[in-house]
């Protein structure tokens, strides 16, 4: 069995955080200037100049695109035909603290929610184990601000509701969030499971580049139906009006119960971050 | 072509903007969110002074990234502005606010506020933090500075821009931008 130092997973972790948070990945950059060259209206082509510009700067000067670094949602995959030696969740989470210290980062965690004292280093991190075959682990960092985060919702629909309900909450959504989560922004939907299964499936689906649709044409074509009725309703990037607010529509599904049909809706703003890295 | 406004903002002067005029911020100006807004409520209860003169001026809802070696600020992008709805209104009225710059909606109440005190909401671009960090030439904590990221800031700000969202009079940016595009799509 392959053996992986706890250390070597905090110095990964720590390097990530920093990097996620200066350079925005290429897929996203791709699909904010495609979408910049089909803006029609003119005040939403500015809007997007200016959010080309400022990952630029972020990249040049290495700082954070957005003062919000988020809270860091760590997702490992793990073989199941390796060992880390050490604690893991602490390997983690000091990872976590050096990378948002070092890399002046913003400290955003509050350790109580009703108490809401700041932690100071930004962690605990929300880690997602995922246990898959090899002898590899695949560290994923992704940054998560609130602004987008808040606007995202969850619902129990029921099966009668069907396709037809499915779309009318994931429409809902995005006209409750309005011009509030910084748009343009990704919408991350999963379809199924169970209550907590579908938030978890909304939030990986974030993590999908933007330029692979979901391998299953059916999803695929209801991807694409969406964003375009999505981007129908006008209200455009910063919510100024114009044409592009979602820049994808990325779903995630699984298979459910026989009185359920849980839908959720994770909403990311256009500071899409993400970066991995395998062991 | 930006509207330049130099601190302090007079209800006089806020009065003439309009939503929609894009405007460029030069002088004094306060951030501030959540967790300062809720103290400074507490504070107004208590029928203790502010720490900072809030009459005819500008608060920014935003808690800056640290700044590296040599910089002033790190980046520094608005935050969503309906977490201080329930400060907000108190703000304009017993402290004197006469702008907020922010992202988001707004709820009626502040609106009110807004329309009887003379007071502009204004929007920077969400996620633009290092584009934004750029017009910050000097930056000081002033109170709370337990509060890490969310302690308030005295920015001392040249040409920051913004848009009006909403004017003094309650006319909203977000309703009539997207009409006007839907309107030149259909026409």
């Amino acid at each position: 069995m392959r053996e992986i130092k706890s250390e070597e997973l905090t110095s990964v972790i720590k390097r990530l955080c920093k990097e996620a948070c200066y350079y925005l990945p290429r897929d996203v950059r791709d699909c904010i200037e495609q979408n910049r060259e089909q803006e029609p209206w003119a005040p939403a082509r500015e809007i997007l100049d200016k959010i080309i510009t400022n990952y630029h700067i972020a990249e040049e000067d290495s700082v954070p695109i957005c003062q919000d670094t988020g809270v860091a949602c760590v997702f490992l995959d793990v073989g199941q035909d390796v060992h880390i030696a050490g604690n893991i969740e602490e390997a983690v989470n000091r990872g976590v603290s050096e990378g948002y210290t070092e890399g002046f980062l913003r400290k955003s965690v509050v350790s109580d929610p009703i108490e809401r004292k700041n932690s100071g280093d930004n962690t605990p991190a929300m880690i997602y184990y995922n246990i898959v075959p090899g002898d590899r682990v695949t560290v994923t960092v992704a940054p998560k601000g609130f602004g987008s985060e808040n606007m995202s919702q969850i619902k129990m629909l029921k099966p009668a509701d069907g396709l037809e309900g499915v779309k009318k909450f994931i429409l809902k959504v995005c006209e409750d969030a309005g011009p509030n989560p910084c748009p343009p922004v990704i919408v991350g939907v999963g379809i199924g499971g169970t209550f907590d299964k579908a938030a978890y499936m909304a939030k990986k689906a974030l993590l999908r580049p933007l330029d692979q649709p979901n391998p299953d044409k059916f999803y695929a074509d209801l991807e694409e139906e969406l964003k375009e009725k999505i981007n129908d309703m006008g209200v455009g990037p910063q919510g100024f009006g114009g044409k592009t607010y979602a820049l994808q529509v990325n779903i995630e599904h699984y298979a459910t119960h026989i009185a359920g049909l849980p839908v959720a809706v994770n909403i990311q703003c256009h500071v899409a971050r993400h970066k991995t890295e395998v062991i | 072509m930006a509207k330049q406004i130099t601190m302090p903002l007079t209800p006089e002067t806020a009065k003439t903007l309009r939503a929609g005029d894009s405007v460029e911020i030069t002088g004094v100006i306060y951030t501030s969110r959540d967790a300062a807004h809720k103290r400074f409520c507490e504070a107004l209860d208590r029928g203790e002074q502010l720490p900072a003169d809030f009459r005819n001026s500008v608060i920014y809802f935003a808690g800056p990234a640290p700044a590296q070696p040599g910089q002033p600020i790190g980046s520094v992008g608005p935050t969503t502005s309906y977490r201080m709805d329930p400060y907000s209104p108190r703000m304009i009225r017993e402290a004197g606010l006469t702008g907020m710059i922010g992202k988001g909606k707004r709820s009626p109440e502040v609106v009110e506020a807004m329309k009887e005190r003379g007071a502009v909401y204004f929007g920077a671009i969400g996620g633009c933090a290092a584009l934004l960090a750029k017009c910050v030439k000097k930056a000081e904590v002033i109170a709370y500075e337990d509060l890490g990221a969310e302690a308030v800031r005295r920015l001392e700000v040249e040409n920051l821009p913004v848009t009006v969202i909403i004017d003094s009079e309650g006319n909203n940016l977000y309703e009539m931008g997207k009409a006007r595009y839907l309107a030149s799509k259909n026409s």
